[in-house]
C-alpha cells in the first residue's frame, strides 16, 4: 500500500504553500507523486532520489573525490575552522532553524564570521529595515483585505509561482470576496514580465531609477508638482497611480531583486518604507519583500534571537558580535581577502558569488555541506552530504512573511545520512575536544566555580 | 606633544584591526607598553608589537599625543577610532573605520582610505589627501543620529552613501561623490567641489548640500526657488537654491516649514 | 540524593507570612523539604542576607516574533552597548537582549519565572524557538485573544461556551498559558488603519465593543477556570486623558468573582497600568491620575495590576497595540516596524527615548512609582517595566530600589530637566512611603504567582514546591545607608538555586539547569461547531493549514502542562 502524507510544507520557494499531498512507496522510500506544487517544488522532492552521496567525500592530491567517514569528516572540518584564523560560514538558504542554531553555535566556538544567502540577495532590505523600518503584514491579510497589490521589480509568476494565486491577485479572503476581479493590481518594471501581464497598469520604470520614482510618488502624495517625467514614467501616469493607493482600503507593496539589486540597492527599499509610511497617513498600506529560497527568511530570525543580528555576523571577537555589511558581508570579504577558510552550506557560493570572490575563496580551504552535488561540491576540498530539510528532515522554516511554518518529512534520509543540525552538533563537540586539548597544552587557567550545561 | 611612531614591520595574512591606534590609549604608556596593547587578526588576539616597531613614548594625555604611522597600513582598520585629543599622521594608505566615532582631535591621512571613514563622527578633525570609500561621515547601521560635528575633508573623490543620517558637522570633498549623500539627513552641511552622480539630499529633512559641478540625476523632489551669493569654504560664488526634498516630511520652525537646502553652483 | 540547606538566612515569604525570620530551608531533588527531611545535605551559608523565592515576572516581551523584529531592526541597540561574553553565549543587546542574555540576566536578579506578555497565535512555533533558547529561566506565553476573529465572533453573539472551546483549543494548539487581550477591538480596527478609542467604539464589520469583549473573555475565563484571569492592556493606552477609559475598563470586572483551583482571587489583570493612568487634554496639560487609579484598585479585591515603571533609559516599544505604535512613529518619527497578523492581532515596534530632559517622560517616571506607593495591598500590585517597553527588565532592580528609598528618588529627580513642572503634574514629591523587603517579595515573586495562578509551584519556599531560592546580599537589620547597594543586590544575586540547582553565585551564571515551557492543558466537552468554525476559517482565510498551524509536540521545550478540567 503506498502512503499518502498531506500537509507537507514545500522547500522550495518564499512562498511555502504548505498544502502539498506526497505519495510515497509502501517501504517509505520512494516518493511516487506530488499534487498541489509548481513545477520547480515538485521536482526538489523528485530529485531526491537521485545524484545522492551517502559518504563525505575529500579531495584527493591527484583531484579526484573519495570517499571519508562520517567522524573523519568531522574531524577534519573542526580542524579547519580551529586552526583559520578567521572562518567564513555562508548559506543556510536551504535548510531548517534547527541547524541554523546550530551552526550559528559552532561559529561562536570557532570564531567565525557566520552569514546567510540575504547577503547576496535581500540583504539590501535588512539594511533598509535598520534606518527606517518595517509596516508589513502576514500573507493572510493581503489575501482577506488588500484591493490594491503593486509588484514592484518583483516577477512572481516566474520566481514564486504559487504567490499570486495563494495570496495576493486570485484568492478570495474574508473582505475580499470577489477575488480577483475587486484588486487593482499595478506592476513596476522595466521589463514587460508575465507578472506585468497580469496588471491593470504597468509602469515602466527606467532600469535603476527606482529611487527617483519613488521620490515622486512621495512628493506627489504630499501635494507637490513633479516634472513632466521621472525615471521614465509620465507625470499623469504617476499622479493616477498615488491616487490609486491613496484611495486603497488596504494595499500591498510586494517588491523583489528588482530593488535590491539595481543601484542605490538598500536605499530603493528604504524610500519604499517611507513611502508606505506616508500612505498609511491615509489609509492602510504593507510592504512585503519577496524572499527567494522556502527558508531564507530563517537564518535572519534565528540569528537575531541569538545575536541581535539577521546576517553577516562576525564572531571571530568571540566576546561580542559585529556586523557591517560591506564590511562583514561575505562577497566583501572574500573580494577583499579577508577570510581564510569558507564553508558552504545548503546553497552554492560557486555559482551564485561573482567568479572573482569564488576565486580568492578557493584559495582557502572550501568545504561544502549540502544534500547534492553541485557546483560548490565540484571545487571542494570536502563535500559533506545531509539529509534535505523537507523531504527527508523536519523541522522549523519561516515563510517571506516571517510567518513559522512546522515541515514534515516524507521519507527518511539515506541510511547514516545526519542532518545539518546533527552534523553541526558533531562538529562543535569535536571543536570543544580540540580546544580541550589546545588547553590541556598552554598552562593552567583560573576556571569559574561550578559546572556549565552542555559542556 | 610627545610623538609615537610605529612602523608597520610585518603585514597581516588577513587585516590588523588596530582600535587601540589612539591618543587615548597611547597616553601615559612608555613605548614598551604601547607595543603590548592587543590588535586582532582575525580571531587572533596579539600585541601591537607583533607587527609594528614601536618607537617614543605617549605623551601624558591623549592632547599631547601624536601618533605616526609609516609603512603600508591599507589593511589596517580602526586606526583613530573614538578618539578624543591628539593628533594621527598615517603617512600612507588605511583601510576602514579611520576616525570612526571621533569626538576630538585630528587625524591627517596623506594617501587613500576605505569605507566607513569618519562614521558616527562627533567632532575633530579628518583629512584625507587621496580618495575616500563609501559611508565616509555616514552613520553606522541603523543609528538616526548620524554625524553629529566636526570636519571631514577629502582631497579626492568619495564613494557612494556620504553623509546618510547626517545630523552635524562639515564634510567637504574636492572631487568627485557617488550616488547618495546626505540621505536622511537632519542638519550639517556636505560640499562636493566635483560632481554628484545622483541621488543627493533624498529623503532629507534639514540641512545643506553645496554641489559645485553638476548632478547627473537630480531629484523630482527638490525645487529651484532662487539664487544666492554666498561664502562656502573661504570663497564666495552664486547658487542655484533649492529646497527639499518636498517627499519627505519637514518641522515647522516658528509658523514656516524648514526644508533642506541643495545649492548648485552656477 | 541532591540535598542542600539554606542556613541561617532572614527569609521572606509572603506565601506563608514569613516577615525575614531567621530560619533554614531544605532542598531535595528539585523541591523544597523540611529540614529534617534532609540526610547529609550541602551547606549555603545565608547569613546576613535576604532569602526569597525565586523571582516571577508576570509581564514581559522576551521572545517571539516582535520581540526579535526589535533585535533585528536595531543594531544600534548593540553597538558599543553589549557586555563581553562571560557565560556560555555571547550576551547580545541592550534594551532587546538576546535569548540568551535574557536568560542569564533574569538569572542572575533571582528570578526564575517569566511569563511572556503577547503570543501571536499564527507565530506560535516561533515563540518556542525562542522558548527554548532562553536558558535557565521557566518560559509560559500568552496567545493574544482581543481581536480574533473567532472570539469577535462568538461574543458578539454571546457564545461563551463556543468561545471557551475555541479558547481552549488555541491554548492547546499553541501551547499557551493564559488570555491575554491587548487594544481589544483596535488592533482588529487597525487592520484598515483605524481604531477603538474607548470601550463603547464598535470594531468594524464586527460590530462588538472593546467592552463586550473583555467582559465576554472575563466570562470565557472564569468558565474555563484557568490559572490566570484575563490579562489586559486597555483601549486609548498611552494617551492623556486615558485614565478615565481605564477607570470604565476596570469597572468591567465589577460583578464577577474567580472561580479557579489554583488559588487565584483576581478576575482582571490590567498591565503597564502606568501607561494608562494619565490625566490633562493633551501633552501639555499631561498629569499623573495614579492616586484616582489606585483609590480604585485598593478598594476592588478581583484586580490586580503591574506597573509598567518607566526607567529613564533608551528603549523599544513593541506591543500588540498596532494603532498605538503607529501614532508614536508620528511623535518620534524614528524607524517604524509592524506586523498585522491575520485573523488574530497585529503588533507595532519603535526605538524610545525616556530622557530626564523631557517632562512627559519624567511624569510617566513618577506615576509608575506613585502607583506602587499608593498600593494598599502588594499582593495585587506587581513590579515591571513592560520589558521593554517602559525599560528593559533588568532595571528592576533600579525600580525596587527608587521604591525602597526616598532617598534614591530624590536623587534620581534632581537630575531631571522639568523638576517644578512633573512635581507640579504628580504626587511623587509628597510621598514619604519606602517598601518593606516584605512588601518587594509580594511584589516580585508571591503576588505575581498568585495572580497567575501558579503559586502552588513558584513564588514561594513550601515544601513541595520547586526548590527555587533567590539570595541577596543584604541584611534587613543593618541595611545599606547607601541606595545604591539595594539595586547592586537585587542586579547580582549573592545565589540562585533553581530546581535545586545552583545557577548564579555571586552574580555570576554558574550552571544552566533546565528551563521548562509552562502551559494550561484545559479539557472541555465535544463541540461541534468550533470544530466546523476551525475548519472553515482554515480553508477559506488562514495562509497555513491547520494541521501545521498547531504545534508539533517536537517543538514545545521540555513541557510542564498545568491541566484544567472544564468538562463538568
Amino acid at each position: 500500500m503506498v502512503k499518502k502524507i498531506e500537509n507537507v510544507g514545500c522547500p522550495f520557494c518564499g512562498v511555502c504553500c504548505d498544502d502539498l499531498v506526497v505519495t510515497v512507496s509502501d517501504d517509505g522510500k520512494k516518493i511516487l507523486e506530488v499534487e498541489n506544487a509548481c513545477v520547480i517544488g515538485s521536482t526538489v522532492f523528485h530529485r531526491a532520489m537521485s545524484e545522492r552521496h551517502t559518504l563525505p567525500r575529500l579531495r584527493q592530491p591527484d583531484g579526484t573525490y573519495k570517499e571519508i567517514s562520517y567522524d573523519e569528516a568531522i574531524d577534519y572540518a573542526a580542524r579547519v575552522l580551529h586552526n583559520a584564523k578567521k572562518p567564513l560560514i555562508y548559506g543556510f538558504g536551504s535548510t531548517n532553524c534547527e541547524g541554523m542554531a546550530a551552526a550559528a553555535k559552532v561559529a561562536e566556538k570557532a570564531g567565525a564570521v557566520i552569514d546567510n544567502c540575504a547577503s547576496i540577495c535581500h540583504g539590501s532590505s535588512f539594511l533598509a529595515i535598520f534606518d527606517n523600518g518595517y509596516p508589513s503584514c502576514t500573507l493572510g491579510e493581503v489575501k482577506n483585505r488588500a484591493d490594491v497589490i503593486v509588484y514592484w521589480g518583483a516577477n512572481p509568476a516566474h520566481a514564486h509561482p504559487r504567490h499570486m494565486s495563494r495570496y495576493s491577485i486570485f484568492p478570495r479572503g474574508f473582505f475580499t470576496g470577489k477575488g480577483h476581479t475587486g484588486r487593482k493590481i499595478v506592476v513596476i518594471d522595466p521589463r514587460h514580465t508575465d507578472t506585468a501581464q497580469m496588471a491593470d497598469i504597468h509602469l515602466q520604470v527606467k532600469q535603476g531609477h527606482d529611487y527617483d520614482l519613488f521620490n515622486a510618488f512621495r512628493t506627489v502624495a504630499r501635494g507637490h508638482d513633479i516634472p513632466a517625467e521621472v525615471a521614465g514614467v509620465k507625470r499623469e501616469d504617476i499622479i493616477e497611480v498615488v491616487d490609486i493607493m491613496k484611495k486603497a482600503r488596504f494595499g500591498t507593496i510586494f517588491y523583489g531583486m528588482g530593488l535590491c539589486h539595481s543601484d542605490g540597492r538598500n536605499h530603493n527599499v528604504d524610500i519604499a518604507i517611507s513611502l508606505t509610511r506616508d500612505l498609511n497617513d491615509f489609509t492602510k498600506w504593507t510592504i512585503m519583500a519577496m524572499r527567494g529560497h522556502y527558508n531564507i527568511t530563517g537564518p535572519g530570525v534565528v540569528w537575531s534571537w541569538q545575536y541581535g543580528f539577521p546576517y553577516c555576523l562576525d564572531l571571530t571577537k568571540r566576546d561580542i558580535a559585529h556586523m557591517n555589511p560591506g564590511e562583514t558581508s561575505s562577497v566583501d570579504l572574500a573580494m577583499r581577502e579577508e577570510v581564510d577558510a569558507f564553508f558552504n552550506v545548503g546553497t552554492d557560493a560557486a555559482a551564485h558569488f561573482p567568479i572573482e570572490p569564488v576565486k580568492r575563496l578557493r584559495k582557502h580551504p572550501w568545504i561544502t555541506v549540502d544534500p547534492h552535488p553541485n557546483m560548490a561540491t565540484e571545487i571542494s576540498d570536502l563535500h559533506i552530504p545531509v539529509g534535505i530539510v523537507g523531504v527527508e528532515v523536519p523541522g522549523i522554516v519561516y515563510r517571506m512573511d516571517n510567518v513559522p511554518v512546522q515541515y514534515r518529512n516524507v521519507i527518511d534520509p539515506p541510511e547514516g545520512v545526519p542532518s545539518d543540525e546533527e552534523l553541526f552538533e558533531r562538529i562543535y563537540e569535536r571543536l570543544c575536544e580540540l580546544e580541550a586539548e589546545d588547553a590541556a597544552k598552554a598552562p593552567a587557567k583560573a576556571v569559574p566555580e561550578g559546572i556549565r550545561a552542555g559542556e | 606633544m610627545k610623538t609615537v611612531t610605529l612602523t608597520l614591520a610585518k603585514s597581516p595574512e588577513l587585516y590588523i584591526e588596530g582600535q587601540n591606534i589612539t591618543p587615548d590609549q597611547f597616553a601615559g604608556k612608555k613605548a614598551a607598553e604601547i607595543a603590548s596593547l592587543d590588535v586582532w587578526e582575525g580571531k587572533l588576539k596579539g600585541p601591537l608589537g607583533n607587527y609594528f616597531t614601536v618607537e617614543g613614548d605617549g605623551g601624558a594625555t591623549a592632547g599631547e599625543t601624536k601618533i605616526v604611522l609609516r609603512g603600508d597600513c591599507t589593511r589596517v582598520k580602526r586606526i583613530g577610532q573614538q578618539m578624543t585629543a591628539g593628533e594621527i599622521v598615517v603617512e600612507g594608505n588605511a583601510d576602514m573605520y579611520i576616525g570612526g566615532w571621533m569626538k576630538g582631535g585630528k587625524i591627517h591621512v596623506k594617501g587613500n582610505v576605505d569605507s566607513f571613514c569618519g562614521i558616527g563622527m562627533e567632532g575633530g578633525e579628518l583629512i584625507i589627501d587621496g580618495d575616500a570609500g563609501h559611508h565616509l561621515g555616514s552613520s553606522p547601521r541603523g543609528e538616526w543620529r548620524g554625524m553629529q560635528g566636526g570636519l571631514i575633508r577629502v582631497a579626492g573623490n568619495a564613494g557612494n552613501d556620504t553623509a546618510t543620517f547626517i545630523n552635524g558637522g562639515t564634510i567637504i570633498i574636492g572631487g568627485d561623490a557617488d550616488i547618495h549623500i546626505s540621505t536622511h539627513g537632519e542638519g550639517g552641511t556636505v560640499i562636493v567641489k566635483g560632481d554628484a552622480k545622483g541621488r543627493v539630499g533624498g529623503q532629507m529633512v534639514k540641512g545643506n548640500i553645496y554641489v559645485y559641478g553638476t548632478i547627473e540625476n537630480p531629484l523630482p523632489g527638490f525645487k529651484l526657488v532662487g539664487e544666492v551669493e554666498q561664502e562656502v569654504d573661504g570663497e564666495t560664488a552664486r547658487f542655484a537654491h533649492h529646497i527639499g526634498d518636498l517627499g519627505e516630511r519637514h518641522p515647522v520652525s516658528k509658523g514656516k516649514t524648514v526644508y533642506a537646502n541643495l545649492y548648485t553652483r552656477i | 540524593m541532591n540535598e542542600l540547606i539554606v542556613k541561617n538566612g532572614f527569609v521572606f515569604d509572603p506565601l506563608q507570612g514569613i516577615k525575614g525570620d531567621r530560619m533554614d530551608i531544605g532542598i531535595k531533588d528539585g523541591k523544597f523539604v523540611e529540614t529534617s527531611a534532609l540526610g547529609n545535605p550541602k551547606v549555603i551559608d545565608a547569613a546576613g542576607k535576604t532569602v526569597m523565592a525565586g523571582g516571577v515576572d508576570i509581564h514581559s516581551h522576551v521572545v517571539g516574533p516582535k520581540v526579535n523584529v526589535g533585535r533585528l531592526f536595531r543594531p544600534e541597540d548593540k553597538l558599543f552597548k553589549s557586555p563581553l561574553k562571560r557565560g556560555n553565549r555571547m550576551e547580545m543587546g541592550f534594551s532587546v537582549p538576546s535569548t540568551f542574555k535574557t536568560g542569564y540576566d533574569y538569572a542572575r536578579m533571582g528570578y526564575v519565572f517569566v511569563n511572556e506578555a503577547a503570543m501571536p497565535p499564527l507565530h506560535s512555533p516561533h515563540v518556542h524557538e525562542e522558548i527554548r533558547d532562553t536558558p535557565i529561566i521557566d518560559n509560559a506565553a500568552m496567545p493574544v485573544f482581543g481581536n480574533n476573529w473567532f472570539t469577535l465572533e462568538y461574543l458578539k453573539n454571546n457564545e461563551i461556551e463556543n468561545n471557551a472551546a475555541y479558547t481552549a483549543w488555541l491554548l492547546r494548539a499553541t501551547r499557551g498559558f493564559a488570555i491575554k487581550v491587548v487594544n481589544p477591538g483596535g488592533t482588529e480596527a487597525w487592520g484598515w488603519g483605524l481604531n477603538c478609542e474607548s470601550i463603547h467604539d464598535p470594531v468594524p464589520y464586527f460590530d462588538i465593543t472593546p467592552a463586550k469583549i473583555v467582559t465576554g473573555l472575563i466570562e470565557t475565563n472564569e468558565h474555563l477556570g484557568l490559572p490566570h484571569s484575563v490579562h489586559l492592556h486597555c483601549n486609548n493606552l498611552g494617551n492623556p486623558g486615558n485614565y478615565t477609559d481605564t477607570l470604565d475598563s476596570l469597572k468591567l470586572a465589577e460583578g464577577y468573582t474567580a472561580k479557579n483551583n489554583f488559588g487565584r482571587e483576581q478576575v482582571l489583570h490590567i498591565t503597564h497600568i502606568q501607561f494608562d493612568s494619565y490625566g490633562g487634554d493633551s501633552w501639555r496639560t499631561f498629569e499623573s491620575k495614579a492616586e484616582e487609579i489606585m483609590d480604585y484598585v485598593n478598594a476592588h479585591d478581583n484586580i490586580t495590576v503591574d506597573i509598567g515603571q518607566v526607567t529613564l533609559d533608551e528603549t523599544t516599544t513593541m506591543t500588540a497595540d498596532g494603532p498605538f505604535e503607529h501614532s508614536l512613529r508620528g511623535l518620534n518619527n524614528l524607524k517604524w516596524a509592524n506586523t498585522d497578523v491575520e485573523l488574530e492581532t497585529a503588533a507595532g515596534v519603535v526605538p524610545y527615548v525616556y530622557s530626564p530632559n523631557i517632562r512627559v517622560c519624567t511624569i510617566q517616571w513618577a506615576v509608575g512609582l506613585e502607583l506602587a506607593l499608593f498600593a494598599k495591598d502588594p499582593m495585587r500590585t506587581f513590579i515591571s517595566t513592560d520589558h521593554p517597553n517602559a525599560g528593559p527588565f533588568f532595571r528592576y532592580p533600579r525600580v525596587i530600589k527608587w521604591l525602597m528609598s526616598r532617598e534614591a528618588r530624590d536623587t534620581t529627580m534632581k537630575t531631571f530637566k522639568w523638576l517644578e513642572r512633573t512635581i507640579d503634574a504628580t504626587s511623587i514629591d509628597g510621598i514619604d512611603r519606602e517598601l518593606t523587603l516584605y512588601e518587594i517579595a509580594q511584589m516580585t515573586r508571591a503576588g505575581p504567582a498568585k495572580a497567575l495562578g501558579i503559586s502552588n509551584t513558584y513564588g514561594g519556599l513550601v515544601p513541595g514546591m520547586d526548590a527555587n531560592v533567590a539570595i541577596y546580599a543584604l541584611n534587613p537589620e543593618d541595611m545599606p545607608s547607601d541606595p545604591e547597594m539595594i539595586e547592586k543586590a537585587f542586579s547580582q544575586c549573592a545565589y540562585l538555586i533553581k530546581d535545586g540547582v545552583v545557577a548564579v553565585q555571586n552574580g555570576e551564571v554558574v550552571a544552566e539547569p533546565a528551563k521548562r515551557t509552562v502551559w494550561v492543558d484545559v479539557k472541555v466537552p465535544d463541540n461541534a461547531q468550533v470544530q466546523r468554525d476551525i475548519y472553515e476559517h482554515f480553508l477559506r482565510h488562514y495562509s497555513v493549514g491547520v494541521e501545521n498551524y498547531k504545534l508539533f509536540d517536537e517543538h514545545v521545550h521540555n513541557p510542564r502542562a498545568i491541566e484544567v478540567d472544564a468538562t463538568q
